[in-house]
């Protein structure tokens, strides 16, 4: 692999390695040597939102397809990881004072005396990891083939995820006995013996969280810089030609549904890491549409757009909430319906818009939209010559 | 299902099927709307519940006011609440069209963010207007009470009065969209908007005047509502998911769907409710509806156009 083709393929260009580089220092220096240990924890948890975001570019920005239901495969990894920490927090000495020791609290509680069949094996941490990955990475295939394959997609896709979202949380809350119920899964204290609730490990944790992150990012990029990702937009723009080209467009939406599911969920397991629960007020509804409004802040078409949509959407939730909590509802709402009405492709379409005017920055700066015009005018006259051709031959 | 004798079940059965009456009613108003929102102008309401909402807060409003200057108008109070939740529910969707939907008309996946964003506002209004305490307009009397056929059914006459006036509105939905030349216009503009436009139909007008009648008469729904439960600045938004798989379950295009799809849905519900926990009825109505839908995509009945 050369340098280069890391450069194109994984940075995207000169473009997207500025912006993924000022990113970095931002997420990697800047907040870290400004914020104390509480700010910072509270960025990680932000940034954890953003790997959802991440995901719903792949999935509704270059795809097309809209999930109501991020929340799901967000929860699916938090729970994971959550329930790993707390059978770990539950060993029999901590718990000798319950009815049955060495079972967590929530289901000593609720009068059970067995560990349940499907906690047994998150006993072990390998296979948690695994599960953060697969059991996500399945449900959005099950979920995808269903629908894709029947070809539906759109409205309907984005309805079905809803309700999805919702049986789950309402499996959730009901079964307390089973799940923490509307607690969540709570007093989760270490990881393999490391305290997670220490500021060293919070620290550790906010700098393994951002450089997953940036890994995501560069990943999802070379899945969008790839044949893979042209197909996607041009299925996205014109599904039928596509199909009718010869490639199986159901295949191709199943696929990049299962990567977004996956990114979702590491984006979950690091939020309990890093917060020390996990609860379904993170897999319904709201958090599920809240992601999409992340995503459409930060400009549903940019990778590195996102993430600062989502940075400014939380820390504005936090500050006002914390003054004036009657404000704060009218103005999300009210930024919703600016951001589609206005700017549809959030921060990172007025970004593309405006930097290009600026002297000297505009230097450092190719416009996206141009870049693509000259890439269409090429293709065109690729066009014309072969068609000329085919008139000579 | 446990030791019931015949004599019991048969019982059980009539009386949770009659509490799911109420539930069938609510669902099937606000689907009713939604249908013709979402099934005829391809708009995604996330907002609709708090349209059933605003419906629900008139009537309160009302009942409020006439017990505090008209107490002798008590009894007949409900009927006006019932006609003004329409108006006002409607009046504010008309303005919604003009403000925010008719942008977006190609893009209606953006309809859901934005009438996402409306609903959060709508919220907070209620909060700040009624505060975030559940209210209940006072009913008149004779909604009250229950009609007793044998000693061990009994069945509420608010679920029977409310019945009545969803068939009422359904009746008059379907002499709208299909008997009217109103109804033609509407459904002219979903099938071919440019080719409407040209033979003379002022598509815009339609467009507001669908999207106020779908909000109006979830204002109904929410009258309807006031009979059943108690409402909340987040009563609505409560129902919007249901209401949705009710409209995608019935075929979004088809009338006897919606109610055939209310129905099952409301009543599997409630009779599933007696037997085991209201949360699992929830979860085995809804997963058996989805894990239906993926196998036939179109809803239960779809009416025969090409896509």
């Amino acid at each position: 692999m050369s340098m280069n083709f890391v450069y194109e393929r994984f940075l995207g260009g000169r473009n997207g390695a500025i912006g993924l580089g000022i990113l970095a220092v931002l997420i990697l220096i800047v907040f870290p040597s400004i914020l104390d240990t509480f700010r910072l924890n509270l960025v990680g948890k932000y940034l954890t939102y953003a790997f959802a975001a991440v995901s719903l570019v792949l999935l509704w920005g270059y795809g097309g397809i809209l999930s109501l239901g991020q929340g799901i495969f967000f929860g699916l990894g938090g729970y994971g990881m959550a329930m790993f920490l707390k059978l770990e927090a539950s060993s029999p000495e901590n718990t000798s004072i319950q009815t049955t020791p060495g079972i967590p609290d929530f289901m000593d509680w609720n009068q059970i005396t067995e560990l349940p069949w499907f906690w047994v094996p998150f006993e072990s941490f390998a296979f948690t990891i695994l599960a953060i990955f697969v059991i996500p990475a399945l449900l959005a295939y099950i979920i995808g083939y269903a629908m894709f394959k029947r070809r539906v997609g759109g409205v309907y896709f984005a309805i079905i995820t809803q309700v999805i979202a919702v049986i789950l949380t309402v499996l959730i809350v009901g079964q307390q006995g089973l799940t923490g119920g509307i607690n969540g899964v709570t007093d989760l204290r270490t990881l393999n013996g490391w305290d997670i609730r220490s500021d060293s490990a919070k620290n550790l944790l906010y700098f393994i969280n951002a450089f997953l992150l940036l890994g995501v990012i560069m990943v999802s990029k070379f899945i969008l810089t790839s044949k893979f990702g042209r197909l996607l937009l041009a299925m996205k723009d014109k599904e039928d030609r596509v199909r009718f080209s010869g490639y199986d467009v159901s295949n191709f939406k199943i696929f990049i549904f299962c990567v977004s599911a996956v990114i979702a969920a590491i984006g979950g397991a690091m939020f309990t890491l890093q917060v020390g629960f996990m609860s379904p007020s993170f897999v319904g509804v709201v958090p599920s549409i809240e992601m999409v409004i992340f995503a459409a802040v930060g400009g549903r078409m940019s990778l590195i757009g996102v993430v600062y949509g989502t940075l400014l959407v939380n820390y504005g939730r936090t500050a006002f909430s914390e003054t004036f909590p009657e404000l704060w509802l009218f103005l999300m709402g009210g930024l919703f319906i600016a951001v589609v009405l206005f700017f549809p492709n959030g921060i990172a379409g007025i970004f593309n818009k405006y930097v290009s005017k600026i002297p000297f920055l505009n230097r450092f700066y190719e416009d996206p939209e141009k870049s693509a015009i000259e890439a269409k005018k090429t293709a065109d006259n690729h066009d014309e010559e072969s068609t000329a051709e085919g008139v000579k031959s | 299902m446990g030791n019931y004798t015949a004599q019991e079940l048969t019982s059980i059965f009539a009386m949770q099927g009659f509490a799911g009456i109420s539930l069938f009613s609510v669902l099937l108003l606000m689907a009713l709307g939604l249908a013709i929102i979402f099934g005829q102008m391809g708009v995604i309401n996330m907002a609709h519940g708090e349209f059933m909402a605003l419906g629900a807060y008139t009537t309160y409003f009302l009942s409020t006011l006439t017990e505090s200057f008209f107490p002798g108008f008590m009894p007949y109070y409900f009927f006006f609440a019932i006609i003004a939740a329409f108006f006002v529910a409607g009046i504010v969707g008309y303005f919604t069209e003009f403000i925010l939907i008719r942008h977006l008309y190609k893009r209606p996946l953006d309809t859901l963010l934005a009438t996402w964003g409306l609903s959060l506002i709508m919220q907070q209004i209620f909060r700040s207007t009624f505060g975030a305490r559940e209210v209940s307009p006072a009913l008149p009397d004779w909604l009250m009470g229950s009609y007793m056929p044998n000693d061990t059914i009994f069945i509420p006459i608010n679920g029977m009065f409310v019945l009545g006036l969803t068939t009422l509105v359904t009746a008059g939905v379907y002499y709208l969209m299909f008997r009217s030349s109103w109804g033609l216009n509407v459904r002219a503009t979903t099938q071919n908007r440019v080719m409407s436009g040209a033979v003379g139909i002022n598509t815009k007008r339609v467009d507001r005047m669908t999207f106020a009648l779908g909000t109006g008469i979830a204002g109904i729904a929410g009258a309807a509502f006031t009979t059943i439960a108690s409402t909340g600045p987040t009563s609505g938004s409560q129902y919007i998911v249901d209401t949705f798989m009710v409209v995608v379950f019935g075929g979004t295009a088809s009338l006897f769907g919606t109610i055939a799809s209310a129905f099952s849905i409301a009543q599997a519900q409630s009779i599933l409710e007696f037997f085991i926990s209201g949360s699992m009825a929830k979860v085995i109505t809804l997963l058996t509806v989805v894990i239906i839908l993926m196998m036939k995509p179109e809803g239960l009945f779809s009416s025969k156009v090409r896509k």
